[in-house]
């Protein structure tokens, strides 16, 4: 977030996201819409979803995932669709196939891990310091009274 | 001519940070004490040279002396005062030279308020200072001047990006930078550690303050900037998991971690091989930052210099300060031997779970940022990883650290014992269930998010107010709680920020309402509780941009408890448009309307929320500032300066 918004530089332009001309009657219908393209991102802007983004190519999106949904395809059938027509690049959550496993086992294989560090760091004894020297003794028996 | 002399400042600001990068550190390995009192000279000198070139550029940007090509490029002659101010760093030149400034601020603070540290130790600190400013002097001359003329100057600007005409910028960048920077402070001191090779209980003090004073600024910088995203954008989203957001969030979980473990050092002297690395790699992740931001290497909605040249001279310093600062690390850590013995139930053994959890959540962070650049470069695939990636893989882990937080921090040191511990605690988690439930009732039928995290946050403030509480002892408990030390008081405050924060982040993700309309004048639309009017739309012009305004009456019952003024901006310079939100702010609400197009079917387009607990979300933020700011004031670290020099007195007399 450096500098700042920096954020929102660029983000000129995609000032207004979904429109009220856009919005389906059915409201069930509808909610399932705002959820499908809250994970497409819009392809011709910065990390941005197609549900927050005011580009035109994002407003046709959103008009066409209600289509397909009016059509009576299942979420995932809207969702296969456009990766179909646009490429996994639309996802904002990658599946798990292929190497993207790598990217979902990370932070659990990580926190096993670390787990097993920080396990063997605790059960670890350092070296016990070493027994008093006469001296020291002396000089503690001193300082204690005895 | 102003101009001039702040670029000859800069440049001999760079010819000072050479010199205190090599003279103390030669002076300190040679013993040499009028070689080592260079680098306090040294430092002070920097900063002030620093800030001749910071006002220079200022002076350039208030009186719009357009024959400097930043300030062509971002500022104009209409703009407000305070914009032209605080333009000097909206812009890649500018916000380097504010970098500078501040990473100097800091050399600057260590050579003067630096008296107890031992002269070898301060003189290595302000050589490694030195040196990360050399870097990023040479940065600035040779890639990103701001002092660079134009042949001819024209007759006026060409703006700065509307979104960036809001106090935001003024204040969102320098505590950031405060907080990026002041981790290279906590790097320099581990380097320097390294090179000394002793780390001690000593160094954990001495240490603390600037990681703290660094976490500090962090929290506040992040969160101005979410709260600033929040407002401008037009639809109240407070986080995007974008890549430049994850750049400060990184640094900002590394230096919670070792803020942690800084205190196991000083207070235990074990964890001291870990601490280091934490130390290098939070300043790493800082360097990273600054990486990602100025190289456009990944995608971001934080459009910046997006310039291959820049990306290659900051992994170059990366390279360099982290490369170094690792190898070293690598040779010397074997000779940090530990101290403390602990046992398995104990303070230790949760703060190391607290550094476990802490590490882990930044690598998801780091690993869902930088994996659509492995995807492409590796697999040949070019793909996204966006908001429910790092909802679904960091969410699980925060949940831990928060259910442990409470437990963790009562656990007493060396040999703690849990039932000890956690039978207080029992009511606790009993009150947290039984308002997450009464949660679950109001709400009928969405999805669990909202209580729980409304019962996690509750179990996480509730138990900084029961560990505050049991440290009174059995009598005279109010005026004890009142003299405890503020170390405790730092702690239990910004702990209590934190659960704070995650009620608001459940509630309004969970809870917000939101309605979209094509509205007519006079017409009266219901959303949550309330009841909204739009009573009129009028055309206006400000200093440099021309607005359309609505007002909008908000009632509850038949009463109007408020009449807010949506805006939607054009600014002509520019070519941008910007929405200002009307926002009728409360304690457990927002109400958030954002005016937009006027419709071809008459009306205008309007998007109203509400968005319950908002400003949990800050409000817990600004309170875990404060208790770190508390923690900063504590008598420990004043009283160190003192404990620190003692010994020598003893010898003398």
């Amino acid at each position: 977030m450096r500098a700042l918004a920096i954020v929102l530089a660029l983000w000129a332009g995609s000032l207004q996201a979904v429109e009220p001309g856009e919005i389906l009657d059915d409201p069930a219908l509808e909610t399932r819409a705002r959820e499908i393209s809250a994970s497409l991102r819009c392809p011709v802007c910065r990390n941005e979803s197609i549900d927050m983004s005011g580009s035109a190519l994002a407003a046709d999106l959103r008009v066409l995932v209600r289509e397909r949904l009016v059509a009576g395809d299942s979420d995932a059938e809207v969702v296969a669709f456009m990766v179909e027509r646009y490429g996994e690049f639309i996802l904002l959550e990658p599946d798990g196939r292929g190497a993207n496993l790598l990217l979902w086992l990370a932070a659990p294989g990580a926190f096993i891990l670390a787990l097993g560090v920080g396990v063997a760091t605790i059960r670890r004894r350092p070296p016990q310091p070493d027994a008093l020297s006469d001296e020291e003794r002396a000089r503690l028996d001193e300082i204690v009274g005895r | 001519m102003i101009t001039e002399l702040g670029h000859f400042a800069l440049i001999l600001a760079l010819v000072v940070a050479a010199v205190q990068t090599v003279v103390p550190m030669v002076g300190a390995s040679r013993g040499w004490r009028g070689w080592m009192a260079v680098g306090d000279t040294a430092a002070v000198v920097q900063f002030a040279l620093v800030g001749v070139a910071f006002a220079a550029l200022t002076w350039a940007f208030v009186t719009s002396d357009f024959s400097l090509r930043v300030v062509f490029l971002n500022s104009h002659s209409a703009k407000p005062l305070i914009y032209k101010i605080s333009g000097v760093w909206g812009n890649h030149e500018g916000s380097l030279v504010l970098w500078i400034l501040i990473l100097a601020l800091f050399g600057a603070s260590a050579a003067v308020f630096g008296g107890n540290l031992p002269a070898t130790l301060r003189a290595r600190v302000l050589s490694v200072q030195g040196a990360i400013g050399v870097a990023f002097l040479l940065f600035s001359l040779l890639t990103s001047n701001p002092f660079l003329r134009l042949a001819e100057a024209p007759l006026d600007g060409q703006d700065l990006n509307p979104l960036l005409q809001d106090p935001g910028l003024a204040f969102h960048p320098p505590f950031l930078y405060l907080g990026y920077v002041g981790l290279s402070m906590t790097f320099s001191f581990a380097v320097a550690a390294l090179i000394e090779g002793k780390v001690d209980a000593a160094w954990g003090r001495w240490v603390r303050p600037w990681t703290l004073a660094a976490w500090v600024f962090l929290t506040i910088g992040i969160a101005l900037g979410s709260w600033w995203a929040y407002y401008e954008l037009g639809w109240g989203g407070f986080w995007f998991w974008d890549p430049v957001e994850n750049a400060s969030f990184m640094p900002w979980l590394l230096a919670a971690a070792l803020l942690h473990s800084a205190i196991v050092v000083e207070k235990r002297e074990t964890l001291k091989s870990w601490t280091i690395l934490l130390a290098i790699l939070a300043f790493g992740f800082s360097l990273l930052g600054t990486f990602i931001v100025r190289s456009g290497v990944l995608t971001s909605v934080h459009a910046f210099a997006n310039d291959p040249e820049r990306g290659m001279f900051i992994l170059a310093i990366l390279f360099v300060f982290i490369g170094g600062a690792l190898v070293l690390y690598s040779l010397r850590a074997g000779e940090l031997e530990a101290k403390g013995v602990f046992g398995t139930v104990s303070r230790e053994s949760a703060l190391v779970l607290n550094n476990v959890l802490l590490a882990v959540s930044t690598m998801v962070v780091f690993v869902g940022t930088i994996w659509p650049l492995v995807s492409e470069i590796a697999f040949g695939r070019t793909l996204s990883v966006g908001p429910p990636f790092f909802d679904a893989a960091f969410t699980p882990f925060f949940v831990v650290i928060a259910v442990v937080m409470p437990l963790g921090a009562m656990l007493a040191w060396k040999r703690g014992s849990l039932t000890r511990s956690v039978w207080p605690l029992a009511g606790i988690a009993a009150l947290a269930v039984a308002i997450g439930a009464l949660a679950f009732a109001v709400q009928s039928g969405r999805s669990a998010l909202g209580p729980v995290g409304v019962a996690l946050g509750t179990w996480v403030i509730a138990g900084s107010a029961l560990d505050l509480w049991s440290r009174t002892g059995r009598t005279g408990r109010f005026g004890r709680l009142l003299r405890l030390p503020r170390a405790d008081w730092g702690k239990a405050l910004a702990h209590g920020g934190m659960g704070i924060t995650i009620i608001g982040i459940a509630a309004i993700t969970a809870w917000g309402e939101e309605d979209i309309r094509a509205a007519q004048i006079g017409e009266r639309w219901a959303i949550g509780a309330y009841e909204l009017e739009m009573r009129g739309v009028t055309e206006g012009q400000g200093p440099n941009y021309l607005t359309t305004m609505a007002e909008i009456a908000i009632r509850r019952g038949d009463e109007v408890i408020a009449v807010v003024y949506p805006e939607k901006r054009f600014y002509p310079v520019a070519g941008a448009p910007t929405t200002e939100a009307g926002i009728d702010i409360g304690f457990w609400r927002d109400i958030y309307i954002v005016i937009g197009d006027e419709q071809d079917a008459g009306g205008w387009a309007v998007r109203s929320y509400v968005k319950p607990f908002a400003n949990w979300i800050w409000g817990g933020a600004i309170l875990m500032a404060i208790g770190g700011f508390v923690s900063l004031s504590d008598r420990r670290l004043r009283v160190a300066a003192g404990a620190a020099r003692a010994p020598v007195a003893v010898a003398a007399e």
